[in-house]
């Protein structure tokens, strides 16, 4: 614990060693999953697979394709699927928050029936979407839909209720309009709690639908995952874990990367 | 608060203004379900659902009754969550404290934290079975990351006071953290496992409606393939049920420790 207000030097000493751990654990682990798999067969490649497994696979279905499709194929659609949920959540949910933020009495209306919604967990809704709309987008639209739906709304909510009363006040005081009181003060005020809803909402949104594709699909990561499964082939199980986890990756850091340009009046 | 202009509502018309919105809710879902433009097969009357409910109370589904389902979840819920504290919350404190150890686990923290926890399904039935094992550590991989993190950012944020003051008596490093660390980061940790156990309960409902052979989400599954929509929405109506009872059990301890620390 440092407590006196470290130099240059033993900061930048701090992050030398820092990295240096950091790159040592990492290959080390690297150097173990090689020497356990490949060399001594401590772990048997029937349960986990070698990094030359794991290579091959990710050529395989990168060049050949797997479950019907290469891995940008399976991406491209489950990213679609997300952007498509994502949007139309987000397109109802924020409005739909800041409306109850603002108003008093939509709160009182829209709330009790919210809540019957909100504690069921994203998941949940995937045996209905099945039974309703089958195994195609349409259910997984639905599924994504209600993950993201209840993080966006919450948050918008919250975040509206969180501006100062003089704020708003003194807008009124000035004589904004209500539209400009919305576009200048409102949203402005509570971005920084709408992206942190977004952020969840996204989060959701990728668990949801790989929940979703594994339960039953025609196409995407969670597809490769269950024929994967299926096949007895961990190692493309690990390959569509690593896209799984790469995609998800991806889409917080453009998110990130929207909610740094769209406050730019925020340090960081 | 956000319209200074309006008059804040009464509680009658908060009352009124809720169980209208409750009563459209309802009353919409009633009309599409009796209208006869939608199957009642696919969307049930709320009554039918909640029937149908009381039916699973006392009558087996899937090989058992609605409670038998439950408690099999939440076996496996428990032994998931409380592997995550017990593993997750140590960890944090004790990378918090030595910033090697911090070092050396965030890098591979960091790595894995961006995979969803229902894609470790795969490996998780390879390994552990259909059985308990495979879904406990499902639950395991959602609870862990927010009660390894709250553990650290608690130990991180200690006053350095108190450390120092230990440390001038010559306090061991061991006794540190078990004396001065934990009790000091207890209201984040508390915060953490609120928000692990809520997630675990998300990853439960994954993991049994993939790998299960008994839960809640088994027997959803076994009721979608079966299409019988009323056991589906029990179903639903029972995960949310229990969600909401753990978590405001957990609202209210977090709420008690923070009174207790005087912090609310």
């Amino acid at each position: 614990m440092t407590h006196v207000k470290p130099s240059s030097a033993r900061l930048r000493l701090r992050f030398t060693r820092r990295f240096l751990l950091g790159t040592a654990s990492v290959l080390t682990l690297l150097t173990a999953w090689v020497v356990l798999t490949m060399v001594t067969g401590t772990i048997s490649t029937s349960r986990f697979p070698s990094p030359l497994q794991f290579w091959q696979s990710a050529k395989q279905i990168v060049t050949v394709g797997y479950a019907d499709a290469t891995l940008v194929g399976h991406a491209l659609h489950s990213t679609r699927l997300v952007v498509i949920g994502f949007a139309v959540a987000v397109g109802i949910g924020v409005p739909l928050g800041l409306l109850m933020g603002w108003s008093r009495r939509a709160e009182a209306l829209i709330n009790p029936a919210f809540l019957v919604i909100r504690p069921i967990p994203p998941l949940a809704w995937i045996p209905l979407a099945i039974l309703w709309l089958g195994l195609g987008d349409a259910a997984k639209i639905m599924v994504i839909f209600f993950a993201a739906f209840v993080p966006a709304v919450i948050n918008t909510f919250t975040g509206v209720r969180a501006i100062e009363p003089p704020m708003i006040e003194a807008a009124r005081m000035l004589g904004t309009g209500r539209w400009r009181l919305l576009i200048e003060i409102l949203l402005p005020a509570a971005a920084p709690m709408i992206f942190t809803g977004l952020r969840l909402s996204l989060q959701a949104s990728w668990t949801t639908l790989v929940a979703a594709e594994l339960v039953g699909a025609l196409a995407g990561l969670g597809r490769v995952l269950n024929m994967a499964q299926q096949d007895i082939y961990p190692a493309m199980v690990m390959v569509g874990m690593a896209a799984v986890g790469g995609l998800g990756w991806a889409t917080t850091r453009l998110l990130a990367e929207v909610e740094r340009r769209a406050m730019p009046w925020l340090p960081g | 608060m956000a319209s200074p202009s309006q008059r804040p509502p009464s509680k009658l018309e908060v009352f009124v203004l809720g169980f209208i919105g409750l009563a459209g809710f309802v009353g919409l879902w009633l009309a599409a379900s009796t209208s006869g433009y939608v199957p009642r097969q696919f969307l049930p009357t709320p009554f039918d659902v909640l029937a149908r409910a009381i039916h699973l109370l006392t009558s087996p589904f899937a090989g058992a009754t609605l409670p038998v389902h439950l408690a099999r979840s939440l076996e496996r819920y428990a032994c998931g969550v409380a592997l995550a504290a017990a593993i997750g919350v140590p960890l944090g404190l004790a990378m918090g404290w030595y910033r090697w150890l911090d070092d050396i686990v965030t890098p591979v923290f960091d790595g894995l934290r961006f995979i969803a926890p229902i894609a470790w399904v795969p490996f998780a039935a390879l390994w552990f079975g259909t059985g308990i094992g495979g879904p406990i550590m499902i639950i395991f991989s959602g609870a862990f990351p927010p009660c390894l993190i709250s553990a650290y950012r608690g130990a991180r944020f200690v006053d350095s006071k108190y450390i120092e003051a230990a440390q001038m008596l010559g306090t061991s490093n061991l006794r540190t953290v078990a004396e001065v660390l934990l009790p000091a980061s207890f209201p984040s940790i508390v915060a953490g496992l609120r928000v692990g156990a809520g997630l675990g309960w998300q990853s439960l409902v994954g993991a049994e409606l993939i790998v299960a052979s008994a839960g809640v989400g088994y027997m959803m599954v076994q009721g979608q393939s079966n299409i019988s929509t009323p056991t589906v929405m029990a179903g639903m109506l029972a995960i949310g049920l229990v969600g909401l009872l753990i978590d405001v059990a957990l609202r209210q301890m977090e709420a008690r420790v923070r009174r207790r620390r005087g912090l609310a």
